[in-house]
């Protein structure tokens, strides 16, 4: 283990294996309640169409409905992800926005009947334009989407840190590049459930697929029209989320809505296609870079534009536009940077978060654009950015601060693992031809089989390899809302038979191993096994916590267990420290036992005690000195419970410009990855190779878990640079919302991944922690297009990087 | 109209009425309780609802319950029935394999499929074998590293 720590920075097992390994981890729609209900939803069939005429009377006589609620019979309160922008309301009014966008909910006996009801509910349509191209959204002719949102502008940013126009008139080498990508889904696999009941006193519980438990809980409140205190959430298991449960959904309230109308329990559950129709996930972005170095490749400023479609509605979109700039600002020294963003809301499924919140894309685009200016210097791209990387210390042009920072190390690791050549400037015709045995014919002979006597098809097949790094926050440092609440609460509390320590928070365990994270903290700090220690997490009666977003949750809510458990710990000392007559600061907890002056101590009273308490009981007290056991157990007998509480909440942070609360943060994470490619120039098929991460994640808590989310975080990116792309039909209809036609990556797909865990001390994390779960994607995308590159000599400029499109550029530019 | 189907669940002869149109899926989950099996798409291309009939790997999504009748089925709450855990379900949690989870009972069947057909695979075959089990966590890489685990540990001799 390393630094002297006895858990920490170990690969102990998850505290939920061996219930996910047994199929007893249960889930939402695990979950039945006595006389439960089924909700299902009726959604729009049209893009943008005028409500006419809404008639549920033939649903609400079928038997075995128990509720049908439309616009009419439910509350009209706007709610959202921002305040600012709270632009939905559950159920459409007069209007459909979307395709999807719910027009009625109702509950029955089974989803049969359910079904049945829906089929009953007429609903008379006037078709209206729908807004589908995000480029032309803002013309003037046209219709707009949302009231508040004249042109369809949803937000409009523009930041601008040093001079970018003095920057530009001194630059050696200024280029500008372009890059697009498509709208993408989470794909998580558990699709969104909700169970919601309310128990004999009026309180709403709802067992929820959320990521976000908290701001569930005051949205459900707000809209209902409850006190916080009667919305009790709970979170079961949760498979994966990514950023699309980061919000309240029309689904979860219409399932509290359903509960109290009819009394009876309800379970919602979406199927896959409702995954996409409710979309939430990564927006479509275009961007351009304008970028300038010096003669020795120094970055004198970026002028970046971006446009985003929103779809329908703001969703988590005004941090996304945010970040879309904002986490330029490192992990390379840039002096100036101008940022101008516009979202636009169109006729789509809206967008939110999606793993690399905002900065996936415009990450991409400037890391393949620094490929091309090392290039054009004749610079190996690894020392282009080693000549630019910021170190610990430093703050960037828009104020966030590194207070630490291995970027230099995680590129150096990356190079040195992945046997990375510098390389020379290349020829114009693609290198690192393959002239395999098995047939494949160099690149640059004829394509297509021509001269082949046989007539058996043959390919050419080229390789290439491509580096880039990327940053990210450990947790946003302001919440969603205007507030000084802490962001992270946890309690600590001892059995009061000694032995057990349960942490209790409102955590969200989405997949991502943060129980397991609270629970080393916590048994670090009390010196007793990982195992010893319960967690109870996901559940706003015990604490508060934003919840499983913007990589935040080892940081804060590791800080808030640190404390809460060192809380504990103090008291236990305080007694044991009476008992033995000696003072508390010679005490320590190790080992699962008391240390006094660094050795383990006997105490006949309070073994004496502690035995005759369990007088015929086998303890399994090993040896004879004072446990953890019995230390907690006298500090309960001394006095009462031993709860101890901690917080977090963040130091102001960052600039006082408008948007910069979004991108800074507590600390930053940072990566580098190496892909290494195989590209078939007649078919354009992408194979990766292998990909060697590098990811500075701090001190690591756990080290498997760390390299699991490294891996996680590539196999999206994958994803996301090869195949993945929500497809919309004229009428605004995905066309593929399943996972057969949206394709993420299989096993076949995903290449051996090397993960290097790059260790630093943050000064601001707990035990020196920062985040992982989201940085690690940040180069991957840039990574893979710059292999693609190296192999073909041709960029692809729109996303994901598919066989026709890579056909497409091989045409246009003569790669082969 | 119910019909009578009569199948082994984990080793326990069952007789159920169920109606044509169900789902094995939903016999398992919802008549008999067993929601170790997971629903990720209900139309065959997740894997999250995989289980072993007579030993092989089915999407049981796509399985009509009358379709088992005489089968033997294997969840993955058979797998650890006497309490103890399979060396797969141990090697996954060494190997780090599991986050989320919603993948992981399919995972394990299908590992489970693979062993008993190859003792010893190779990593391609792994890959190949769990390639219609979708994981959005993992990125496979430790789910293949907890399956090559599981075969080396039972060549070794330490497992039956
Ligand atoms: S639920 Fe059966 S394959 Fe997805
Ligand atoms: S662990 Fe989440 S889908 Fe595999």
């Amino acid at each position: 283990m390393s630094g002297g720590f006895d858990v920490l920075g170990g690969r102990g097992p998850r505290v939920d294996a061996v219930e996910k390994v047994t199929g007893r981890a249960q889930y939402t729609d695990d979950l039945t309640r006595p006389g439960l209900l089924h909700g299902a939803l009726l959604q729009s069939p049209y893009a943008h169409a005028r409500l006419v005429r809404l008639d549920t009377s033939r649903a609400e006589r079928l038997p075995g409905v128990a509720a049908v609620l439309t616009a009419r019979n439910t509350p009209r309160v706007p709610y959202g992800v921002s305040p600012a922008r709270y632009d939905e309301q559950l159920f459409a009014g007069d209007r459909v926005r979307f395709i999807g966008d719910e027009i009625a909910a109702v509950a029955a006996v089974d989803l049969d009947t359910a079904a049945e009801a829906l089929s009953l509910i007429r609903v008379e349509y006037e078709p209206l334009e729908p807004v589908l191209d995000a480029l032309t959204a803002r013309e003037p002719d046209r219709p707009q989407i949302h009231e508040a949102y004249a042109r369809n502008v949803c937000a409009q940013v523009e930041q601008h840190f040093g001079d970018v126009d003095a920057a530009r008139a001194g630059a050696y080498l200024v280029r500008q590049d372009r890059l697009s990508s498509k709208m993408q889904n989470a794909a998580f696999l558990e699709p969104q459930a909700a169970l919601a009941e309310v128990d004999g006193r009026g309180r709403l519980t709802i067992w929820s697929s959320t990521q976000v438990p908290h701001y569930l809980q005051r949205t459900v409140a707000m809209v209902l029209g409850l006190a916080e205190r009667d919305v009790h959430v709970v979170m079961p298991r949760v498979g994966g989320g990514f950023g699309a449960k980061a919000s309240a959904s029309a689904m979860e309230l219409a399932t509290c809505l359903l509960a109290q109308r009819t009394g009876r329990p309800t379970k919602t559950v979406f199927s896959r296609e409702q995954v996409f129709l409710h979309g939430r996930s990564r927006h479509q972005f275009w961007h351009t870079m304008t970028t300038g170095v010096d003669r020795e490749g120094r970055l004198l400023f970026l002028d970046h534009e971006a446009l985003l479609d929103g779809g329908a509605a703001a969703s988590f979109g005004i941090a996304t536009i945010y970040y879309a700039g904002s986490l330029l600002g490192a992990p390379y020294r840039l002096r100036s940077m101008r940022y101008r963003g516009v979202r636009v809301v169109t006729n789509k499924p809206p967008c939110g978060a999606q793993r690399g919140h905002g900065g996936v894309h415009a990450r991409a685009l400037f890391e393949t654009q620094l490929d091309r200016i090392a290039e054009e210097l004749g610079l190996d791209p690894i020392e282009l950015r080693l000549r630019n990387v910021m170190a610990a210390g430093e703050t960037t042009c828009n104020d966030l601060a590194m207070s630490s920072l291995g970027m230099r190390e995680c590129l150096e690791a990356v190079r040195d693992r992945s046997g990375w050549q510098p390389r020379a400037p290349r020829p114009a015709a693609p290198r690192a031809v393959a002239a395999e045995p098995d047939g494949l014919r160099p690149a640059g002979s004829s394509a297509g089989g021509n001269g082949n006597p046989l007539g058996v098809p043959i390919s050419a097949v080229v390789r290439g390899r491509g580096v880039a790094c990327g940053f990210f926050v450990s947790g946003a440092g302001y919440p969603i809302y205007r507030s000084r609440t802490p962001h992270a609460s946890v309690v600590v509390r001892l059995d009061e038979t000694g032995g057990g320590v349960e942490v209790q928070s409102a955590v969200a365990e989405i997949g991502q191993g943060c129980e397991t994270v609270l629970a080393t903290i916590a048994a670090e700090v009390l010196g007793v096994p990982v195992a010893a220690v319960r967690v109870r997490s996901g559940d706003t009666d015990l604490g508060l916590d934003l919840g499983a977003y913007s990589s935040r949750t080892t940081l804060m809510a590791g800080h808030a267990v640190k404390a809460a458990a060192e809380h504990v710990r103090d008291q236990v000392l305080a007694v044991v420290a009476t008992a033995l007559g000696v003072p508390p600061a010679t005490l320590a907890l190790r080992g699962a036992l008391v240390l006094a002056a660094g050795a383990p101590v006997v105490s006949e009273a309070i073994r004496t005690e502690y035995v005759k308490e369990h007088r015929g009981w086998n303890l399994g007290l090993a040896g004879p000195h004072l446990t953890f056991a019995e230390a907690a157990r006298l500090a309960f007998l001394e006095r009462g419970p031993v709860v101890g509480t901690g917080l977090y909440r963040p130091p102001a942070l960052g600039g006082s410009f408008k948007g910069a609360a979004v991108g800074t943060s507590p600390a930053y994470g940072c990566s580098a990855q190496i892909a290494e490619v195989r590209v078939d120039l007649d078919t354009g098929q992408v194979t990766l190779e292998r990909v060697v991460a590098a990811h500075d994640c701090g001190r690591a808590i756990n080290l498997t878990q760390v390299e699991g989310q490294m891996h996680g975080c590539v196999s999206m990116g994958v994803g996301e640079a090869l195949f993945e792309e929500v497809v919309f039909g004229a009428d605004g209809r995905i066309q593929n919302p399943s996972l057969a036609d949206y394709r993420i990556p299989t096993a076949l797909d995903v290449p051996p991944i090397e993960a290097i865990v790059v260790e630093s001390d943050e000064p601001n994390g707990p035990f020196g922690a920062k985040e992982v779960g989201e940085g690690g994607i940040m180069p991957t995308i840039p990574a893979v297009l710059n292999a693609i590159y190296d192999a073909t000599g041709v960029r692809v400029e729109e996303l994901p990087a598919s066989p026709e499109r890579i056909l497409a550029a091989l045409r246009r530019d003569g790669g082969a | 109209m119910k019909r009578l189907v009569n199948l082994t669940v984990n080793g326990t002869a069952r007789e159920l009425a169920v109606e044509p149109r169900r789902t094995l899926l939903a016999l398992l989950r919802e008549d008999l309780g067993l929601t170790g099996t997971k629903q990720g798409c209900a139309e065959g291309d997740c894997g999250a609802c995989a289980v072993l009939l007579d030993g092989e790997p089915v999407n049981a999504c796509l399985v009509l319950a009358l379709e088992a009748a005489g089968c033997e089925v294997l969840t993955i709450e058979g797998v650890a029935a006497d309490g103890t855990l399979d060396p797969l379900q141990q090697a996954f949690i060494d190997a780090g394999a599991v986050q989320c989870g919603f993948c992981t009972p399919g995972m394990v069947l299908v590992a489970r499929a693979l062993l008993a057909r190859h003792a010893a695979p190779t990593p391609r075959e792994v890959r190949h074998a769990i390639a219609g089990n979708l994981c959005r966590c993992t990125g496979y890489q430790k789910i293949e590293d907890a399956i090559l685990l599981a075969a080396r540990r039972r060549a070794a001799g330490g497992t039956p």
